[in-house]
């Protein structure tokens, strides 16, 4: 399997991305600059997080116009897997490839900590290695990770199963207080009609060992690699 | 001419900046304002084309870079003076 990496000029979690997959992983992994053109030799593509373009005008707003953009595109409306993470969730939203924006945080403030998950839904190619209702523990960070979309897209979300993961307590209670951002709903994490994009806000690249206080991260990695040799052997 | 482009939260939607500031301005003793809203503004300057000319740049450029139709709003504001600043 081949997974590429794309780097923005920014980008500060490409090699997060690489070491998991490749050394932890053990996939054959890429970097894609961002002038790169197509993106047939792939099997997943991965946006990782970062300050692309720093961040100027809005978050993700002058990545999503870089040349590789065009290859994702094509990449993801022929059904490859794309996975964004934190700015790579942002470029996706305003790439159009998920609904919705990511605005700033509540608090105004920088937040980076641990926090919990909810596994909201696990029949997609990103968290088939996790149980439903199963709490992860994955840290965030960003200024930017307030989840908003209109009220109809949001219950689309809902009714379709495209909110993967919920922000919660440590006994899974999907609260105000376990709400990082300020998200609508404790959204951290959605994918797209189609279920072959998905875009989340906390780092699974930045907890893959037991090393980095959680392995958790190891589990979305995983159901990306199991899900895609599953589809090559197919 | 110059085009001033206001880039607005659309209505109802939170805006916490705006809201910390509205708080500063009440420790201050400022007092009667309901609501705070910020917004960008950007100001482009074009070289010698005519008003349509410069509102379609403008539309466009909104549509496809400025604003971001899921949360903002913009508005078009044209005027002769070369400044760019304010």
């Amino acid at each position: 399997m081949r997974f590429g990496v794309i780097v923005f000029p920014g980008s500060n979690c490409d090699h997060d991305c690489y070491h998991a997959l490749k050394h932890v992983h053990k996939q054959d992994v890429e970097f894609v600059w961002h002038k790169a053109g197509g993106l047939g030799q792939f099997d997943v593509i991965v946006l990782p997080g970062g300050f692309s373009y720093g961040d100027y005008l809005r978050t993700g707003a002058i990545a999503r116009f870089s040349p590789v953009m065009n290859g994702v595109v094509d990449f993801a409306n022929r059904g490859g897997l794309v996975f964004g993470i934190c700015n790579g969730f942002q470029i996706l939203c305003e790439a159009g490839l998920l609904p919705g924006a990511l605005m700033r945080n509540r608090s105004l403030r920088f937040v980076c900590k641990f926090v919990h998950l909810r596994v909201e839904n696990n029949q997609t190619a990103f968290t088939n290695n996790c149980e439903v209702g199963e709490i992860l523990n994955i840290p965030v960070a960003h200024a930017e990770g307030l989840y908003y979309t209109d009220g109809e897209t949001l219950q689309r979300l809902d009714d379709n199963g495209q909110v993967l993961f919920r922000y919660c307590d440590s006994d899974g209670r999907v609260s105000d207080e376990a709400n990082p951002n300020g998200s609508l709903e404790n959204i951290a994490g959605i994918m797209n009609e189609a279920g072959n994009v998905m875009g989340m806000m906390p780092h699974p690249d930045r907890c893959y060992e037991k090393i980095l206080n959680s392995d958790d991260g190891a589990r979305l990695f995983g159901s990306i690699v199991d899900w895609t040799r599953q589809r090559v052997l197919d | 001419m110059i085009a001033k482009i206001h880039v607005t939260l659309k209505n109802g939607i939170l805006d916490p900046q705006g809201k910390t500031v509205k708080h500063a301005l009440e420790n201050l003793g400022i007092a009667n304002i309901a609501e705070v809203r910020m917004a960008k503004l950007i100001t482009l300057r074009f070289g010698d084309i005519s008003r349509e000319e410069a509102r379609a740049c403008c539309e466009e450029a909104c549509k496809k870079l400025l604003a971001n139709p899921v949360i903002e709003e913009y508005s078009i504001e044209f005027a002769d003076n070369e400044e760019m600043a304010g």
